[in-house]
């Protein structure tokens, strides 16, 4: 993904919900994009497939697959892209499932509209989909609606249509949010098995960064429709130099916590895309900043070989004491 | 009560002073006619607990355990099927009238979706000075003095008066919530997820305003949710809930760092912590099954068809919830076994 620009054309102007996101993602690889509404991590994830809403529109950048630009695939290829290449899981898997139809047919058809399976291929192999993804009594289920599924079984259902083509892609958006954290615990676990069995490239996508240290290789942080830091997980953990990593790690309870510590709360609210700051987006918010940020925003710059942070003062510049709350 | 009589969570000894005592709570909701006669959901079934002053008790369970009944009961915005709930000395489940009124004025609730629990067509000041009007408490200028103050409190710029909840953001909204809850100055509230629905950064605002609120006026909370990571910073003690039971009560150290119940165990070993290392330890227990339907609840312990250590005893006998140690109970036939 390169150079990367998502823009609305409302009638209030033009408000840019992505801009100018670069990232690479190799096969066998888990990438976790994390932040907060808005931020425009979906909108991200949404582009790799071309399916941004209306008016939305994909105003600059290149997204590469391989040799090709997803940008300037015609409508049949990108079908076939979508359909063979790529499978996304959504959060809500009741909205995305069809009520009517049985769960076994849906995964068949999702497997049968493209290329890859005849449709008797996609009928002998929808009862082994559900089993890898670990549904309890298979064979008896497929004849089940989504209504007789629990949420967490719904979400299988929807993994063993997105898998069932072998995709080199995942995208998963916030597939655990609407679940019991039980449930959850086991679909993480799911995905990361599939990852490594289908050796695909899996983008989560997540509010949630205790799941994304538990899940995934690499991180990349948005706020206010840009990359503000990004790299490896151990390092965005354990050293994280944009403050507003910094300050989301500290934001959240952990249960793992031994005293009772103040919560670190960012103050106010994410700006509105339609009316953004001049200089760093997230410098209204920030305790660190300084007279620069106020006008230009910072690029985003290496600050280890492997890690980059869109930041003008970086926290290992911040003196210890000034950290506390 | 006789003095061999064994301690209750309603009777906790280690407990000096509690402001809410339930005892043996039901609520059953009618399920629709089965084929030999009505069926009924056991949303909440038979829940002893104490509510010390000043404290917050955690009540945290997964969706359908009947937490969030069990709030709406304890405030009477629901009536109970049976039991008592007894706030001070008055039962709650008995009480009418000029007393009811009385004594509703000191328990307060915040709701989960700040959106859906504010009247869109009423302004903010409107909003947040209704419980004044409705109790006769205050009216005219002290009434807009009130709100001019609690807005303050709660961390909204007074001058928001006249806006309308659409106006606001989530953490805002939350905000008028409370700012709802506090201006008949209670001394009881019970906020039912409070920030599950909000942005990770401004549940550490609402969570930090709840802890400065509580010790700037000597609040006594009951907070259910369903994450265990909040549950745990926020509480003194955290009650377990599973199927319409409590199985395990403790404080909220001793609930993460030694469950006794099998479930609780289950729960903390689920929770993901934000560091890569630990990530990388961590096993979680995966449950078989799912839970199971509380309109057939299973026979004696309600977590036997799910647990990993069930015995045959568990399908026979009810383990009751006793106190295992001081102030710590659990209902289960083997404790800290898993």
């Amino acid at each position: 993904m390169q150079d990367l620009r998502v823009q609305f054309a409302t009638s209030g102007g033009t408000v840019t919900a992505v801009d100018g996101i670069d990232f690479e993602i190799d096969r066998g690889e888990i990438v976790g994009i994390v932040g907060e509404s808005g931020s425009g991590k979906t909108m991200t994830a949404l582009s790799i497939l071309r399916l941004i809403p209306e008016p939305g529109k994909i105003t600059s950048g290149r997204i590469l697959y391989g040799e090709k630009d997803v940008v300037e695939m015609t409508d049949e290829e990108i079908r076939e892209f979508r359909g063979n290449e790529v499978a996304m899981i959504f959060q809500d898997p009741m909205t995305s499932l069809n009520p009517v139809l049985r769960v076994g047919f849906q995964v068949e058809e999702a497997m049968a509209a493209h290329a890859r399976f005849t449709r008797d291929q996609a009928k002998q192999r929808v009862v082994p989909m559900l089993q890898r993804v670990r549904i309890p009594a298979a064979k008896d289920r497929v004849r089940d609606y989504p209504h007789q599924f629990s949420g967490g079984m719904r979400q299988r259902a929807m993994i063993a249509m997105g898998v069932s083509n072998e995709p080199s892609l995942l995208i998963a958006d916030e597939p655990t949010t609407a679940l019991d954290v039980t449930v959850q615990a086991s679909i993480i676990e799911l995905l990361r098995d599939l990852s490594r069995e289908l050796r695909a490239a899996v983008i989560l996508i997540t509010h949630n960064m205790a799941l994304v240290a538990s899940l995934c290789n690499r991180v990349i942080v948005m706020y206010a429709g840009r990359v503000v830091e990004e790299g490896p997980t151990r390092a965005i953990f354990k050293n994280p130099q944009h403050p507003y990593t910094w300050s989301l790690l500290r934001s959240m309870p952990r249960i793992d916590e031994t005293a009772k510590e103040r919560l670190i709360s960012i103050k106010g609210l994410p700006p509105d895309l339609g009316k953004m700051p001049p200089g760093c987006k997230f410098h209204p918010r920030c305790k660190f900043r300084i007279d620069r940020c106020f006008t230009e925003e910072p690029p985003l710059d290496e600050v280890d070989p492997m890690q980059r942070a869109r930041c003008w003062v970086l926290m290992k510049n911040v003196p210890e004491p000034e950290t506390k709350a | 009560m006789s003095a061999q009589a064994a301690p209750t969570p309603a009777t906790d000894p280690t407990l000096k002073a509690p402001l809410v005592r339930i005892e043996d709570l039901v609520k059953y909701f009618p399920a629709g006619g089965g084929l030999f006669g009505r069926t009924v959901v056991h949303a909440v079934d038979g829940v002893s607990l104490a509510i010390e002053a000043g404290e917050t008790l955690g009540l945290v369970g997964e969706s359908g355990c009947g937490k969030s009944t069990l709030g709406r009961v304890i405030v009477r915005l629901l009536p109970a099927t049976s039991g008592h709930v007894y706030f001070k000395d008055t039962d709650l489940t008995k009480v009418r009238g000029e007393k009811l009124r009385r004594t509703r004025q000191e328990i307060q609730m915040i709701f989960q979706d700040p959106y859906a629990s504010l009247n869109p067509r009423m302004t903010v000041g409107d909003i947040v000075s209704e419980p004044l009007r409705n109790f006769g408490v205050a009216r005219g200028r002290k009434a807009e003095q009130k709100v001019q103050e609690v807005m303050r409190v709660v961390g909204l710029n007074p001058n928001f008066v006249n806006r309308y909840p659409h106006e606001f953001s989530g953490g805002q909204r939350q905000r008028i919530g409370i700012a709802r809850a506090l201006v008949l100055e209670p001394t009881f509230i019970v906020a039912d997820e409070p920030v599950s629905a909000l942005d990770v950064s401004i549940q550490a605002q609402i969570v930090n305003l709840m802890e400065d609120l509580q010790a700037k006026y000597d609040l006594t909370f009951l907070f259910i949710a369903h994450d265990l990571s909040v549950v745990k910073h926020i509480s003194d003690r955290i009650a377990v809930m599973y199927l319409g039971k409590i199985v395990e009560i403790g404080t909220s150290n001793a609930i993460r760092d030694r469950p006794l119940h099998p479930y609780t165990k289950v729960l903390e070993s689920s929770v993901p912590v934000p560091d890569p290392d630990l990530e990388s330890a961590r096993k979680p227990i995966l449950l078989k099954g799912e839970i199971p339907s509380p309109v057939n609840p299973p026979s004696a312990c309600r977590f036997h068809t799910r647990c990993p250590i069930a015995q045959q005893i568990c399908s026979e006998v009810e383990p009751p919830l006793e106190m295992k140690e001081n102030g710590r109970f659990a209902a289960c036939h083997f404790p800290g076994q898993l």
